[in-house]
Formats: C-alpha cells, sequence, structure tokens
C-alpha cells in the first residue's frame, strides 16, 4: 500500500470545479506552494478547476500559491480568520469588487471545526465570539452559567499540505511552526494530499515521532527543496 | 494633557505583573513589547496562537527561518524548552484556561470589561485572527492601549461603539496614564501619574473611576 504518486499533476488530480480545498500553512508557514502552483498549471490549461471553496487561515499573500488561484479565478469563497497580508491585493481585490465570498471565523474555531470534522463531531460550543457580530443567527446555550455559541464542522473534498517527512505508509512529521492547521485539515478531508520534503521507508520514521498517522493521508508527492511562500514573497516572485 | 507614558513604559508597566514561570500570549504589534521588559529573575514562557511555547527574540536580519513565525507572521527564535503543536492543541490552551495572561490592544475598553479591538466598523476587509479566542481562557486578560484616541476621545468607555471582540472579559486595563481594574463591571482606579489629579483624568475617561482603596502612583522609569 504506497502512497506516493510521482508528479504534481497526479497527485491534484480528481481535484474539480466547486469543491471544497483546506489548505495547510499560517501565512507562509506550512504554505503547499507546489501543490498550489500544481492546480494553477492544470487551471491555466484546462480552465478548471474553478469554483472553489478554500479553506486556510489566511487568504494569500502578494501572487503566489492561495494568492495566484485568486487572481487566476479559480476560488468562489475563503473561508479564513484573517484575510490580509503583508501584499493582500490578489484577495482585496476582488473582495471589494464582490468577486469573491468570504466566510471570517476566529482562529481557534476555524481550527476546532475542522478538527471536529476530522473527529465525527458534527457540532460544538464555544465561548469565542459570544456577544459579537460573528455569532449572529448562531445557536447559543448556558452550561454552567456562562454562555457559549453553537459552531459546526469543517470537512473539505480534499487537503493540500506539506509535511517534512513522509514515509510510504503516509506518515507524517513537520517542520517547526509549519505543522500549524495541517494534521487537523489531514483528518477533515476525503482524500488528503501531502507534498514532503523527503519520502521515506516505512521505518524511516520513529513511531513515537509521527505527527500525522498514515490513515489520514491518501496521496504523497516528494517535492525536495520546496518553495518557502515567505521566501518568495520577500524575493518579489509572482506565479504568473 | 501635559505627561502620558511612552508605548513603551506602557509595556514596562504591564511587564511588571507577569510572574516568573507566568504562561503568556501578547497580542500582535504594541503588546508585543511587553516581552522586552520582563523584571529581572522571571521568565515567563511566551505562547503563540500558531503552534509555539516559549519562544524568543527575532533572529538577526538575514537568519530567518520563515516556517519559525509568530502570529505576527515575524520570524521568532526558540529558547531551551520550547514546543511544536497543532493549531487546535494551541487554542486548548487558549480556550481551556491554561494560559496565566493574555494582553492585547484596544480601540475601546468598557466598564463592563466588553472590549472592541478587531474592527472599525464595515468599511473594507473585515479580519480576526486570534482575538476573539484570546480574550476567553486566559486567567487575566490585560489591555494595554494609550488613555484617549489619537484625537482625544476616551478609549475607557461606559459601553463600546465599536464591534465587540468579547463580552465581560477584560480585567487590567493598563494605560499611558493610569492602572484601572474591571471589577463588578466597573472601573476601580489603581494607579495614575503622581502629578495628574483625579479630576482631569476622570475628564478623559468616559465612564465613573471609581477609587476603592489607595490609588498607588504610576512610576515608570525612561525605557
Amino acid at each position: 500500500m504506497d502512497k506516493i504518486v510521482p508528479h504534481l499533476a497526479t497527485a491534484v488530480a480528481g481535484i474539480e470545479d466547486g469543491m471544497t480545498l483546506m489548505v495547510g500553512g499560517f501565512g507562509g508557514s506550512g504554505a503547499p506552494i507546489e501543490l498550489l502552483h500544481a492546480l494553477v498549471d492544470r487551471f491555466r490549461a484546462t480552465g478548471s478547476p474553478k469554483g472553489l471553496i478554500v479553506i486556510n487561515n489566511n487568504a494569500g499573500n502578494g501572487r503566489i500559491g492561495i494568492a495566484a488561484m485568486i487572481d487566476a479565478g479559480m476560488v468562489a469563497k475563503m473561508v479564513c480568520s484573517f484575510p490580509r497580508s503583508a501584499d493582500p491585493r490578489a484577495f482585496t481585490e476582488k473582495y471589494l469588487a464582490g468577486q469573491i465570498g468570504l466566510e471570517l471565523v476566529p482562529q481557534g474555531t476555524l481550527a476546532e471545526r475542522i478538527r471536529a470534522g476530522g473527529a465525527g463531531i458534527p457540532a460544538f460550543y464555544t465561548p469565542t465570539s459570544f456577544g459579537t457580530d460573528l455569532a449572529e443567527g448562531k445557536p447559543v446555550a448556558e452550561f454552567d452559567g456562562r454562555m457559549y455559541v453553537q459552531e459546526r464542522w469543517l470537512k473539505a473534498d480534499a487537503a493540500l499540505i506539506k509535511a517534512e517527512l513522509a514515509d510510504t505508509m503516509g506518515n507524517l512529521t513537520y517542520r517547526k511552526a509549519a505543522r500549524n492547521f495541517s494534521p487537523l485539515m489531514a483528518a477533515a478531508a476525503r482524500v488528503t494530499i501531502v507534498q514532503a520534503s523527503k519520502i521515506v521507508a516505512p521505518d524511516g520514521i520513529d513511531p513515537e515521532q509521527v505527527v500525522t498517522p498514515g490513515i489520514f493521508v491518501n496521496r504523497i508527492v516528494q517535492i525536495t527543496d520546496a518553495q518557502q511562500e515567505e521566501a518568495l514573497m520577500r524575493a518579489g516572485v509572482a506565479y504568473a | 494633557m501635559t505627561e502620558k507614558l511612552t508605548n513603551a513604559q506602557i509595556a514596562w508597566r504591564a511587564a511588571q505583573d507577569i510572574a516568573d514561570g507566568a504562561y503568556v500570549n501578547l497580542g500582535i504589534g504594541f503588546p508585543e513589547m511587553v516581552a522586552k521588559f520582563q523584571p529581572p529573575g522571571r521568565q515567563a514562557i511566551f505562547h503563540t496562537e500558531n503552534g509555539v511555547l516559549n519562544f524568543g527574540e527575532s533572529p538577526p536580519e538575514g537568519e530567518e527561518d520563515w516556517d519559525l513565525i509568530n502570529a505576527g507572521k515575524k520570524a521568532i527564535t526558540l529558547k531551551p524548552g520550547a514546543a511544536f503543536f497543532h493549531h487546535a492543541d494551541s487554542f486548548a490552551m487558549v480556550r481551556g484556561g491554561h494560559l496565566d495572561v493574555a494582553i492585547l490592544g484596544a480601540y475601546e475598553v468598557a466598564a463592563n470589561g466588553d472590549l472592541a479591538n478587531w474592527s472599525t466598523g464595515p468599511k473594507g476587509v473585515p479580519a480576526v485572527g486570534g482575538a476573539m479566542d484570546l480574550v476567553h481562557g486566559a486567567k487575566r486578560v490585560a489591555v494595554i492601549t494609550d488613555h484617549v484616541t489619537k484625537d482625544g476621545r476616551p478609549k475607557l468607555v461606559k459601553r463600546c461603539g465599536l464591534p465587540l471582540t468579547g463580552v465581560g472579559c477584560v480585567t487590567r486595563v493598563y494605560t499611558s496614564l493610569a492602572v484601572v481594574d474591571i471589577e463588578s463591571r466597573r472601573f476601580v482606579l489603581r494607579e495614575k501619574l503622581p502629578k495628574l489629579s483625579l479630576d482631569v483624568l476622570q475628564a478623559v475617561t468616559g465612564a465613573e473611576l471609581l477609587v476603592d482603596g489607595a490609588v498607588g502612583d504610576l512610576i515608570v522609569p525612561e525605557v
């Protein structure tokens, strides 16, 4: 049961118009740039996938990664906590022109909704956002004298994430703070697609060190010397 | 008003109340300055929403590792005993009551403890980040802020006019003029600049300042 795929194009096959995608990363840390650019390549060649709902903490930066997808017109809606960045033009222009949707979610609620999606918990209560505009229309309830807001799970058709090591069984480790949302997204998506900086044999990761167990992972492509979003940003790179 | 504390001095004052070994989250921007002013002999453990405990200062320019950043997307370094964790664990630390202190900035703080610090209204692109989570769960939620807005209006008010970040969540406010606790939905004055009269302070505060016991002198070194 080898989960390795040879090419980026094979890795992102099956992502179609209108799907919901979870994309790992917090700002540039953990952003799976090569997988995202493989989707942009396919869109440019075939006109698909488009009309995507993208779940990420942010909404792209500069002209690369998620921002390149937004620029290309592939994204119908962002679900995120902080659609601002050093260079937020791609999202901002489309948002202010009414050409892209936004569901703004507090960051911890976003994480927990994704966790719940992966854990089979359809809804939960959180103190976050009670009494604020972001709780509008949501059920509330009192527990032990305090008020809480009901939030629902988030699931996706596919998750695109960046790992440091992957073994051929799909067990993953991450690099430093690049872990962030990725372990949660791996569990919450129907198909989890991983770009790993290095693929090793099944005994190549100590089981004590596995962060994401292989049960949550479907496809792995090896991208050595993966690009780092922040480094590309600072170099002024545009994926055009 | 003739005299007020600088932002660095406000941050210094807030840092004096952080105990050795406390787990602390500092909001993006101005609150990050608090880390610089830990009293000698004390070491807090700083938490950042994107999954790091016990991070340290920024690395020198050119030595950044962009996989190692804080919630403000700034490059950071690790101290001995640091830990990485995913976002659900990170916010379990936040909402689960495991942080001792969260220190945030504010547009407005109300006498009932309500905080507005994420949105100035419907214009532009809204963004909330972790602010609405951070105001729930930390044992103390403190605000550091100028006492008044740039055009001189009170930031300590009866009721917030801007969109709320959280309801009844703030326990202490460190301002450029005073230290104010929020107790039983009222502002209680704890310290003020020594030369500042209570009347003048009250005049730039948008809700009643109660005096309950001694009011200390807010004395801060040049920092």
